[in-house]
């Protein structure tokens, strides 16, 4: 076990409330009739279909391809058929509808051909990354960022440490704690074939001091392994939002990333401890990333727990499962308290980025009309990122935009501290999205002024040329013109001269 | 329970205005009961007089306004500004001397700025400075302890002051009424006496004024229950004291005759009212950690210099009004360092 060498300013010590969803073991979610499969459910571009309303797929078979650089394959999770490629509603803070597979299962789950590989020091690099892809892994904490983007350092970067983070500091989610009580094996598996692909020595596991039993099965796990030198676990004091990845690149090595860099400009890769299972599983299993480990937990669910969960399974199936007393259309979040987005509608597909449905939370936030700022600073206090949430508030209200930018609006990572301590019960993290868009919305505006406006100069500068050009073929046509009228003129002259002199001749 | 919010969080602290502002008023109680004890029961019917009215003109201005009542009267800004105000007047101080200054600081300082949150300057402090200036008599007309007055004010006697603008008997106050400490010592020392000898007079306590060295003890005690509580952050209170102690015990020790000692200053006037209730008002202090340190030195620098070398005896008022003036500025130059930044 090793300490953590640094800390960050601010932050907050919230009531867990992990106990109730930590009971069972992790269950698997019974399998549903319908996967819904949005095409995107990562960062990045969408996937490509593959596969055409009718075809009859098998569990793990691909039916979507990386799109461009940034994206992944997409598997189905079960095998049947493919009975629609439409718009579907997809979970999303403004209920938005985007693409999606559905696939009517045969209950049969019938799986392809899996290439195990028991070796993985067989593949280069370069291969592991594409498996990975292949495998449509990403960011299983949350954000859903293709992993194996964050598996290549590239040419002119060395990564001196990866961080794998367990420390899931939001309350009520439990799904990483229960993934490495159980599952410890499964997760060095994935940090070895990691640190193989990213050619890096050193490996810390950070865990929170509130998952006692996640930390000894780690440290258990570690110590039956005697060829993962390097590699240990660091167990962090508790404090939100410590799971945030620049947060806990701080706790870890007490380096800051650079504002608008990433961690791997200091040497440093981060992963989740649930990506890092998969990573295992898809190298050395061949099993592409079809579930994920969701937490279903909150005061109006009576058995609270973490589930297996097969992606485009409707979340009210894994509602009902869980005997969830929720009023219809009473919303819920999907993510953690603090920074998760409420939904009201269960019929939505579980996702690769959905770890936590949460249905009723103790002190939740009312919705009292906040009073006027007060400027008691508490929250320039518990801002982990050392913001002036109160200035920036004052700003984005009367929609200075370039003075939020001054106060460093985009270094905001809407953790929710400030708006929970508050005294006012300002939403501040609210007007802090609406700015960011306000602002992303006002670039893209003046960019398409900018485009309009060079596009016009350009057309003015290509009609003075072409103006220019037509003058001058004029003037010279002009010139030729002259030219040969004074040659015929010439010749005339000379014509009558001789014609003159012939004539003189001829009188003489 | 059910969500009420948009957005994330969706969970919420227990910290509120109101709770901020009844804290505050506890911590001034030990204080107050100190006051009446030395000073006799007239703060009482002054501070309940500027409550009420503090009330109605609030709800009269957000009424103007076209504001909702009962967030803005609950959330206990106004009943904190009257009672501080209430405290820093004199005892003698005739009702309508406390009417204007609290009329004045919920209509003016407070309202036509745009309310609560919105003031840049201390309501009460403006309100107090307002009074100073414009009735110096009323506004340095103060008691001596009660024990060393020859007729104690009783409750019957101190409402008898307050409204009928004379003592029962029907004496002038001048009777009755003294200087402050800091008024006495300035003076004398103006007189070229020496501060080691005005001290020995009966005015004068162990530290400081017979009285109001409690008061301000039982003042910094309810401060720091404050800071336990996190409704100030202990940053403006002991910058302001430590730069008062600094300044005066420089002075003191290079030129003992034309000062009095640190401790003096320290429990002497408004010191720890300024410190501890005054300075830390949020609304008008700087906000970053950095300018809490430099706004809480300069009120204590200027408290200091207004003292001793100024016109008027205490300049706890003026040093806040005038650091409130450069609160942006302050804040603008003090911003922390962002992550990665």
């Amino acid at each position: 076990m090793t300490t953590p060498l640094g800390s960050f300013p601010g932050g907050l010590v919230l009531d867990g409330q992990k106990k109730r969803s930590t009971y069972d073991a992790i269950r698997k979610t019974p399998l549903s009739k319908k996967l819904i499969l949005p095409l995107q459910q990562h960062i990045g571009a969408a996937s490509d279909p593959i596969v055409q309303v009718g075809d009859k797929v098998l569990k793990g078979q691909k039916i979507a391809r990386a799109d461009g650089h940034v994206s992944v394959y997409l598997h189905a999770p079960s095998s049947g058929t493919i009975t629609a490629i439409d718009e579907q509603p997809i979970p999303h803070p403004s209920g938005l509808s985007a693409l999606c597979i559905t696939i009517e299962t045969d209950g049969e789950e019938r799986w392809i051909d899996l290439e195990e590989t028991p070796d993985f020091t067989t593949l280069s690099e370069h291969e592991i990354r594409h498996r990975i892809r292949e495998a449509g892994i990403v960011g299983l904490g949350g954000a859903g960022f293709p992993s194996f983007i964050k598996l290549n350092p590239g040419v002119h970067h060395t990564v001196e440490t990866l961080i794998i983070n367990g420390v899931e500091c939001e309350p009520y989610i439990t799904c990483d704690d229960m993934i490495m009580r159980e599952r410890a094996e499964g997760i060095l598996d994935g940090i070895e074939i990691m640190r193989y692909a990213l050619r890096v020595n050193k490996c810390v596991i950070a865990i929170e001091d509130n998952k006692p039993e996640a930390i000894s099965a780690m440290e258990l796990a570690l110590a039956r392994r005697n060829d993962l030198h390097n590699t240990s676990v660091v167990v962090i004091p508790t404090r939100y939002p410590t799971g945030s990845e620049k947060q806990l690149i701080q706790v870890v090595t007490g380096k800051q990333v650079p504002s608008n860099g990433l961690p791997i400009d200091i040497g440093i890769v981060c992963h989740n401890v649930g990506t890092s299972y998969a990573i295992g599983r898809a190298i050395s299993h061949g099993e592409p990333l079809i579930s994920r480990i969701v937490t279903v937990t909150g005061t109006d669910v009576k058995h609270a727990g973490n589930f297996e969960t097969l992606f485009g399974t409707p979340m009210h199936e894994l509602l009902s499962f869980c005997d969830t007393h929720r009023e219809a259309n009473e919303p819920f979040i999907l993510g953690g308290p603090m920074m998760g987005y409420n939904l009201s509608g269960d019929h939505l597909p579980i996702t690769k980025t959905a770890n936590c449905i949460l249905v009723g939370v103790d002190n939740a936030a009312r919705q009292a009309d906040p009073l006027p700022c007060i400027r008691c600073g508490e929250c320039a206090t518990v801002c982990p990122v050392s913001l002036l949430p109160q200035q920036l508030y004052w700003y984005s209200r009367s929609k200075d935009l370039e003075k939020t930018r001054e106060y460093n609006l985009f270094d905001c990572i809407e953790c929710g501290c400030c708006s929970y301590v508050c005294p006012s019960k300002i939403p501040l993290v609210h007007y802090f999205r609406f700015a960011k868009t306000e602002t992303m919305n006002h670039e893209l505006e003046t960019q398409k002024s900018d485009n309009a406006r060079l596009r016009h100069e350009n057309r003015l500068e290509r009609h003075e040329a072409e103006k220019k050009e037509k003058e001058a073929r004029q003037r010279q046509r002009k010139l030729a013109l002259a030219a040969t009228k004074a040659a015929k003129e010439k010749e005339q002259a000379e014509k009558a001269k001789t014609a003159e002199s012939q004539s003189d001749n001829q009188e003489k | 329970m059910p969500l009420s919010r948009l957005s994330s969080p969706f969970l919420s602290g227990t910290s509120r205005v109101t709770l901020h502002m009844l804290q505050l008023l506890l911590a001034l109680v030990p204080a107050v009961i100190a006051i009446v004890y030395f000073f006799g029961p007239s703060v009482l019917i002054t501070m309940t007089l500027a409550v009420i009215v503090a009330l109605l003109a609030e709800a009269l201005m957000l009424k103007l306004r076209g504001r909702p009542l009962k967030p803005f009267l609950t959330d206990g800004s106004a009943i904190v500004t009257a009672v501080l105000l209430a405290i820093a007047l004199p005892p003698l101080a005739p009702w309508w001397l406390t009417v204007v200054g609290v009329l004045f600081a919920i209509i003016f300082a407070k309202h036509l700025y745009g309310g609560l949150g919105y003031n840049p300057f201390n309501p009460a402090m403006v309100a107090y400075v307002l009074l100073l200036i414009s009735f110096p008599l009323e506004m340095t007309t103060w008691l001596p302890v009660a024990s060393l007055s020859e007729q104690p004010l009783d409750f019957a006697g101190a409402f008898h002051v307050i409204f009928n603008g004379q003592l029962i008997s029907g004496l002038g106050f001048d009777t009755v009424s003294g200087a402050t400490p800091l008024d006495a010592m300035k003076t004398q020392i103006g007189l070229l006496q020496h501060p080691s000898y005005i001290s020995q007079q009966p005015l004068f306590g162990l530290f400081a004024g017979k009285g109001w060295e409690w008061i301000n003890i039982w003042l910094a005690l309810g401060g720091a229950f404050l800071i336990y509580r996190r409704v100030i952050s202990w940053h403006i209170p002991v910058a302001m004291l430590l730069a008062l102690t600094s300044i005066s015990l420089i002075t003191w020790l290079l030129a003992p005759e034309s000062t009095g000692s640190p401790l003096f200053h320290l429990l002497s006037g408004g010191t720890m009212l300024g410190a501890f209730f005054i300075a830390t008002d949020p609304v008008t202090a700087a906000t970053t950690i950095k300018g809490r340190i430099v706004f809480g030195a300069g009120v204590g620098l200027l408290t200091y210099i207004i003292r001793v070398w100024g016109g008027y005896p205490d300049g706890v008022a003026f040093a806040v009004l005038l650091m409130n003036m450069l609160v942006p500025l302050i804040d603008y130059y003090t911003q922390p360092k962002v992550y990665g930044g």
